[in-house]
């Protein structure tokens, strides 16, 4: 247990706090941990919050790489803090604060409204081609089918992308990232038929142009979606729907 | 900071954020390189209206591209050429869909590695094309 920690070694764990009652900006707080080698940051802050400061705030519930609340900047990169280990900083402090480009909402807890309501937006789920009774049994796939969107339904909404993405620190309309990696998710599924409302979304001035390939929001993805792939296999679709309506009687997607 | 919500989020400022992080610094360095290709356009542009300009201006300008100065910008521009191939090839295989090859996907370093090859083969191609028609 936490309070048993006994070989000896400790690390500083600075935190950017901001308590909205009382300060007027963030600030940073030194906290000394005890650790052992199999700790994570997480780890760290729930030691931080049992035994040396209560008051401290962040979000978590996993603690496995799965659920997706813990994303946080550690050391300025964005990071799941169950994923990183505290004996991965030989330096002896580490520097953990809020996840990049949202507002703070509380300590290491972010604003994520901005994003829900995204998410909300693109219809995030299958909207069947062919309505299909019961009786006439599932939607069957081919595996290749399958490869085409697996990676992308690996998303978490961790949101690291979104804090390794400058364009959207600097113009938060833009999509982003992940949400663009959920909705290629669902255009890219063989069984799903609403890919040309989602594409209003892709192709509009918050879309996927935003984007100047930057590629660091794939970097940090914990489960490999390459979020920046769904960004640019879009430019093209969205591209191509631009010109279609030209020489197309009922237009591309508009 | 928004003092019209009563929880107070706190937003913090943009400003100086390529500095933050060595990615970003390398993404604005690489970005960078496309103003050497720009540089390059207008030495060629210069070229073109020497050349209309008549014999003695084009015979000019060709004197001013063998000076040492010229010839040391011109290394510059040729590293900053082959940084720039290389980056746009590194993040290639971000861009496109998945390319099938012979029933399976074919690896990002693949891609790029074809990228850059094709690159060289053609800048070598126009290299002797160039110094035969020169000669
Ligand atoms: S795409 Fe990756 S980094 Fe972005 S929210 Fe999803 S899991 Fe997280
Ligand atoms: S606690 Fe669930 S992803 Fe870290």
């Amino acid at each position: 247990m936490a309070e048993t920690t006994g070989n000896g070694k400790v690390v500083r764990i600075e935190v950017l706090r901001y308590r909205p009652e009382q300060d007027e900006e963030p600030f940073l707080q030194g906290y000394d941990v005890p650790f052992t080698d199999d700790m994570s940051v997480l780890q760290g802050l729930q030691y931080i919050k049992d035994w040396l400061d209560g008051t401290l705030s962040f979000r978590w519930s996993c603690r496995m790489a799965i659920c997706g609340s813990c994303g946080m900047m550690i050391d300025g990169e964005p990071r799941l803090a169950c994923k990183t280990f505290l004996r991965d900083f030989p330096a002896g402090t580490v520097r953990v604060e809020a996840l990049a480009h949202f507002p703070i909402e509380r300590d290491l807890v972010i604003r994520m409204d901005d994003f829900l309501a995204k998410l909300e937006r693109i219809k995030p789920y299958i909207i069947p081609k062919e309505a299909r009774t019961l009786a006439q049994g599932e939607y069957l796939q081919t595996p290749a089918e399958l490869d085409v969107y697996e990676q992308f339904s690996s998303c978490i909404n961790c949101l690291l992308c979104y804090a390794a993405c400058p364009q959207y620190g600097l113009n938060p309309e833009f999509v982003g990232p992940g949400i663009m990696a959920l909705l290629h998710r669902y255009n890219a599924d063989s069984r799903d038929g609403a890919a040309a409302e989602r594409m209003e979304i892709a192709g509009s001035e918050a879309g996927v142009f935003n984007c100047t390939a930057v590629g660091y929001c794939s970097e940090v993805c914990p489960k490999h979606v390459d979020p920046a792939n769904a960004v640019n296999q879009n430019k093209t679709r969205a591209a191509g729907d631009y010109f279609l309506r030209f020489i197309t009687p009922k237009g591309g997607a508009r | 900071m928004n003092t019209s919500d009563p929880r107070r989020p706190y937003v913090r400022p943009m400003a100086g954020w390529w500095r933050r992080n060595p990615f970003f610094v390398e993404y604005m360095v690489h970005e960078a390189t496309a103003l050497f290709v720009a540089a390059y356009a207008l030495v060629l542009l210069v070229g073109l209206r020497r050349l209309a300009q008549g014999e003695a201006a084009w015979n000019g300008w060709l004197e001013a591209l063998r000076s040492p100065v010229s010839l040391v910008f011109h290394g510059v521009l040729l590293a900053a050429f082959a940084y720039h191939c290389w980056t746009w090839f590194r993040i290639m295989p971000r861009t496109m869909p998945p390319l099938i090859f012979g029933g399976k996907r074919v690896a990002p370093g693949v891609i790029t590695a074809c990228g850059v090859a094709a690159t060289t083969a053609c800048s070598l191609v126009v290299l002797i094309l160039a110094w035969g028609a020169t000669r």
